[in-house]
């Protein structure tokens, strides 16, 4: 298990065991849409799904996921047809620069599936909480500069099909 | 990155067939140690890549005993431990802790040999006694707000960030090691850490050749379970001070109670003065300021951490009034507070 499958295409590892998995995405298959921001887990920005569950691309090294399979934004559309949650940013101007969005979206992506699945967040021991706190406590981990949190949240929101608890 | 070699660990007893401990790390997750390594903070030669050391990939039951394997995703265990409430003290603490997207890769045994987050330990152009022994240390006049109140040094002030190792100590957890000649043995968590004296850079009773394969609980504490997290957001932030608490009234006296405390000393730290103060006695908010007195007898602080002595104190007393009051209105109740 030497090799890798990104977007449905299998690709040999890198040679070099340094090389983080955003970096194989930038530099090997010149896929730019998850983002360099802060290269250290903080901000983001590089989310994609590993297995279908989100992680950081900048905090992985390439070789860790020999045999495993990566959806980037680059593939989250069906063809032609966005993705509801990519359709769902636009309708609700979920961006200001755009630097964030895949990596929000990714986020959202994942964030949704992990709501229907019903596992729990932190805010799931307050003795009150909203759906809004619950979606904004999972997307705690996707920063944005513009500060266009009000629509992003209003995205992922509404195009969730969760049943309120 | 410094270049390294990579060393495929499958099982337990593939420790045999390293070359060389020396200059090496195990590889979990890698969302603390690639981070470290990018740095240059870790430089290591060799790494021992633990990506398919799928036999600590599973969470059993023993007769009691939850057994963790190593490599259990935290998003994993916090799944776990939601859905059985004699864990709750693991679920909340977990949850408090990073992202989702850290959990999903961050590992159980990683979780607990997690490095400091002090500013001067990362940047390699300060003092720091962790990185390099004998530099000194930068966070003592420096900013230290972040950092600890009780078990420092002269030579390290550094606080270790876990909020997972907090509430494995309140659950007095034990650690699972596998070393090299294939000698197994145990050591619960409230041992594993060592406190920095003059050498800040030894961290754990660990040998360089002792793998993590496995955290157990071997008996979780009985009642009410609260992990009460103070930090700058509500999300995603380090512990400033964190209080992990299980504590059972039964008639009329606290008859089991534990009490680990995190964001405030270089291991997660076990109050057990705090814990022989309440132990046997009737709850009252007089016997948690004292229970808080003992524990805290000892602190000190640095200037810019001064804060943390009386928000510990308050938030101690604040959870053991929480609990003890669930305790009085629910007889026997056992897990959290709320949960869904």
């Amino acid at each position: 298990m030497s090799s890798i499958t990104i977007n449905q295409q299998e690709y040999a590892l890198p040679s070099d065991p340094r090389t983080t998995l955003l970096d194989f995405l930038h530099q090997n298959l010149q896929l730019f849409g998850a983002r360099k921001g802060c290269d250290h887990g903080q901000c983001g920005a590089c989310t994609v799904l590993v297995d279908g569950e989100r992680m950081n691309a900048c905090l992985l090294l390439t070789f860790q996921l020999a045999g495993k399979a990566v959806v980037t934004i680059e593939g989250v559309a069906d063809n032609d047809d966005l993705h509801p949650l990519q359709q769902a940013f636009i309708d609700n101007d979920a961006f200001q620069c755009g630097f964030c969005t895949s990596g929000q979206i990714c986020a959202g992506i994942a964030a949704q599936r992990e709501l229907q699945e019903q596992r729990p967040s932190a805010v799931w021991f307050d003795a009150y909480y909203t759906r809004l706190e619950d979606v904004k406590e999972r997307l705690s981990g996707n920063l944005c500069r513009c500060g266009a949190y009000p629509h992003i949240i209003e995205a992922v929101t509404s195009t969730d099909s969760t049943p309120e608890a | 990155m410094k270049p390294f070699s990579v060393f495929s660990l499958q099982h337990a007893e593939d420790l045999s067939q390293v070359a060389s401990f020396k200059h090496s790390r195990f590889l979990a997750g890698g969302t603390n140690l690639v981070d470290l390594m990018k740095h240059q903070i870790e430089r290591p030669d060799h790494i021992i890549d633990l990506s398919g050391f799928d036999e600590a990939n599973q969470i059993t039951e023993d007769d009691g005993r939850v057994v963790i394997g190593a490599m259990v995703t935290n998003t994993a265990l916090a799944d776990y431990a939601y859905k059985h409430p004699r864990l709750s003290l693991l679920a909340q603490a977990l949850l408090a802790g990073a992202t989702v997207q850290l959990r999903n890769r961050a590992s159980t045994a990683g979780n607990l040999l997690q490095r400091t987050r002090c500013y001067y330990f990362y940047d390699t152009s300060k003092a720091c006694n962790k990185r390099e022994p004998g530099s000194g240390c930068a966070a003592k006049e420096g900013f230290n707000r972040i950092h600890a109140i009780l078990g420092t040094s002269e030579h390290c002030i550094a606080t270790h960030p876990s909020d997972m190792a907090t509430a494995m100590v309140a659950l007095d957890a034990r650690v699972h090691i596998c070393n090299a000649a294939g000698v197994r043995r145990e050591l619960p968590v409230r041992e594993l850490y060592t406190l920095p004296g003059d050498t800040p850079h030894v961290e754990t009773q660990l040998a360089d050749d002792d793998l993590i394969t496995a955290v157990s609980i071997d008996t979780v504490p009985r009642g009410t379970h609260i992990y009460q997290k103070v930090r700058d957001r509500s999300s995603y932030a380090f512990a400033l001070v964190s209080v992990a608490c299980t504590l059972r009234v039964n008639e009329g006296v606290i008859d089991e109670v534990s009490l680990a405390l995190g964001g405030v000393a270089p291991r997660p730290w076990h109050a057990h003065q705090a814990e022989a103060c309440l132990l046997g006695n009737p709850p009252s908010p007089e016997l948690f300021a004292q229970a808080a007195e003992a524990e805290l007898k000892d602190a000190r602080s640095y200037g810019g951490n001064d804060y943390k002595v009386p928000v510990l104190r308050r938030t101690l007393t604040h959870v053991l009034n929480q609990a003890s009051d669930h305790q009085r209105a629910h007889p026997s109740h056992e897990g959290a507070m709320y949960a869904r």
